[in-house]
Formats: C-alpha cells, sequence, structure tokens
C-alpha cells in the first residue's frame, strides 16, 4: 500500500473588520477539501456556499438538526446556494467536507456538521449540480448577516494515495 | 551547524506564510471503482502503526430501483453476528431512528441507482478508533449524506464490532454493485 502525509493547511483567513463574504480560490491536487469555520456573526441565521461563482438554481441540501426540544428534518430543493452552517452572536462552529472536489465525472456533494452551543446542531448533506472542478468557495449569509471580526475560515486539503 | 542552518530555513519558511505540512494524517490506499462496477471493495493488509483509520468515500449504485440501505461494512472478513449500530437521520421532513444488534455487518447508509439523479453520489466520512488496540471492541461512527435535489437524507451513525483482534482488512459492500466512479479513501491518523 502507498502511504503519504497529507491533510495539508491550505489557507487560512481570519478577519480583521466583519465581512459579508470570504473566498478561497486557489487549491489544486487534493482528493478531497475540509473547510473548518469558528467564530460568530451578526446575528444567528445559517450561513451558505456557492462553488466557482454559480448562483444558478444548482443547489440542495437535506439537513436534520436539534434544537434543544426536537430532531427535526429538512430540505431544500433547487436553491442558488447551499447552506452549510449556523453561527451567530454567541461562538459557533462548521465543518466541511467537499469529497472528490475535482471529479470531473460527478456532481458534487458536501457533508457539514454545524455546531451553535447557544441553539442547535447540525448535520447537512449538500449537492451541487456540476461535473465542473470546483475552483472557488465562497461563504455568506442571504440576509446579509455579517461574519464578525475574528472569526476564522481555515482550508485543508487531503490528497489519496 | 548544519543542523542549526536547516532549522533557521524551516524557520524562515514557515514565517514566510507557507503552510506546514502535517505527518499526523497519511493516506494508506484508494479504490476507485472502474466501468464494469464492483460487489464490494476491500482494503487489507493495513498497518497496525496508526492510532485511528478513517474512511472517506463517495459511492452509487447500480441498483435500478430507487434510493435504500444497500451499503454496509465488514472487519476482517467476519460475517458473523458480531456487530450493532445506531442511526439518527432525517430524510428531509422528519428525522428518526434506527438500530441493529447482533448483526452481520455494520450498516452504513442508503444510496441511489440508475433511478436516481444522474452523477450523484453519496457521500461518507466513517472514523474507525483504536483499531488496532487487541484489549477493545472496536467502534465506529460516520457522518453520510446523499441530497438527490428532492429526495436524499443525512445520518449520524455508532457502530460497534464485538471483537478485540486488531482491524487489519475492510470490506465495503453493495446488495447490488458500486457505480463506476464510486471512491474509497482509507488514511491513518497517528496517535
Amino acid at each position: 500500500m502507498a502511504a503519504g502525509s497529507t491533510y495539508t493547511p491550505i489557507a487560512t483567513t481570519t478577519l480583521g473588520s466583519n465581512q459579508a463574504s470570504v473566498t478561497f480560490n486557489s487549491f489544486s491536487g487534493y482528493t478531497d477539501l475540509v473547510v473548518a469555520v469558528n467564530g460568530t456573526m451578526s446575528s444567528t441565521g445559517n450561513f451558505y456556499v456557492q462553488f466557482n461563482g454559480d448562483t444558478s438554481s444548482n443547489y440542495s441540501v437535506t439537513e436534520m438538526y436539534g434544537d434543544g426540544a426536537s430532531a427535526v428534518s429538512a430540505r431544500y430543493s433547487s436553491q442558488t446556494y447551499a447552506f452549510c452552517g449556523l453561527l451567530g452572536t454567541a461562538q459557533g462552529n462548521a465543518i466541511l467536507n467537499i469529497q472528490n472536489y475535482a471529479n470531473t465525472s460527478t456532481y458534487k456533494t458536501f457533508l457539514a456538521r454545524g455546531n451553535y452551543p447557544s441553539g442547535y446542531v447540525i448535520a447537512r448533506v449538500g449537492l451541487w449540480r456540476s461535473t465542473a472542478a470546483i475552483t472557488s468557495m465562497t461563504f455568506a449569509q442571504a440576509s446579509g448577516f455579517t461574519f464578525q471580526t475574528g472569526s476564522t475560515f481555515t482550508l485543508y486539503g487531503l490528497a489519496s494515495a | 551547524m548544519w543542523w542549526a542552518r536547516l532549522l533557521n530555513v524551516i524557520s524562515g519558511l514557515l514565517a514566510g506564510g507557507v503552510a506546514a505540512s502535517t505527518t499526523s494524517y497519511e493516506s494508506i490506499a484508494t479504490v476507485t471503482v472502474g466501468a464494469g462496477g464492483s460487489t464490494s471493495i476491500s482494503f487489507s493488509s493495513i498497518p497496525s502503526t496508526f492510532k485511528h483509520l478513517q474512511i472517506r468515500a463517495i459511492t452509487r449504485d447500480t441498483d435500478t430501483g430507487g434510493f435504500g440501505l444497500t451499503t454496509t461494512m465488514n472487519f476482517n472478513g467476519d460475517t458473523g453476528a458480531n456487530y450493532s449500530w445506531h442511526w439518527l437521520y432525517g430524510n428531509g421532513s422528519s428525522a428518526a431512528a434506527n438500530s441493529g444488534s447482533s448483526a452481520t455487518t455494520t450498516a452504513l447508509g442508503w444510496t441511489t441507482g440508475t433511478a436516481g439523479t444522474a452523477n450523484t453520489y453519496a457521500a461518507t466520512v466513517i472514523d474507525i478508533l483504536d483499531y488496532a488496540d487487541t484489549n477493545k471492541y472496536k467502534t465506529n461512527r460516520l457522518l453520510y449524506g446523499i441530497d438527490l435535489n428532492g429526495s436524499g437524507g443525512v445520518w449520524l451513525s455508532s457502530g460497534a464490532w464485538r471483537s478485540t483482534s486488531a482491524v487489519n482488512s475492510i470490506t465495503l459492500n453493495q446488495t447490488t454493485k458500486f457505480a463506476q466512479y464510486s471512491s474509497f479513501a482509507l488514511y491513518g491518523i497517528k496517535g
């Protein structure tokens, strides 16, 4: 069996001021991508990801979450973005696993865990209906909430043997 | 001293923003399914030099029906009733739970075949903890999901294999076949 070290940190963005969006657009040579978001937002809500600047209705998400009182599942089909995390004024985090992001034979599926200790825990699967390799990704919030100063976005690359 | 110069070079590179690569997470092997499909894939001769294992996969099957439970996992070729699992899953409208005990395999999740959205694959990340520890039964956890733009599901799952043997092989099974481009990557995490 071949072996090689991986899980390489590619880039980290630490916000020096409140921002409406964060973009990664320089990564190649990996099999999977992992994004760790840790921070706060100006108000509580879902934030989303878009790939390669695609703003067409090519995204869908199935989610399951607990809010401290009940377990719920919901779906968002034919969306112009994909919910991938939830943040608020209290600290929270989200971890995205973007599988086989450069495979030009498959649509792109991602798995996400959202952890907002003040209110929710969430598991999501998202689909971007495109066979294009992912070359950029942008995180933002649909209602214009902003990511707050000190929030971090870290991108890792995993290369399989 | 040569080693002092080397340290300075490394220090300079890091200070300049070059990402340090980690050596605690290593790729062990990858299997990608070819045009004919495959009823199962295996990782064998897994070295015992890591602390934990992680499998990252995308899967689709060749079932002509819809979306259903088709993917399972066994360790060391054991098909005895030595497995158990619990699921928490959401299908887009409600959340529910399920479990299996004294099962002959660990259930992973549902996937889709030719009746599902084209080009769409389930994704999973499976962690197998202390896989080489001969004092423990083996437990795993997984996050699994498939979205078909109108159907699908997402799973959180735990599984157990009641054996103290070190895991030296892993087989993922399909009731039909894994479809072309299904891909499975095995990683080792050092402790």
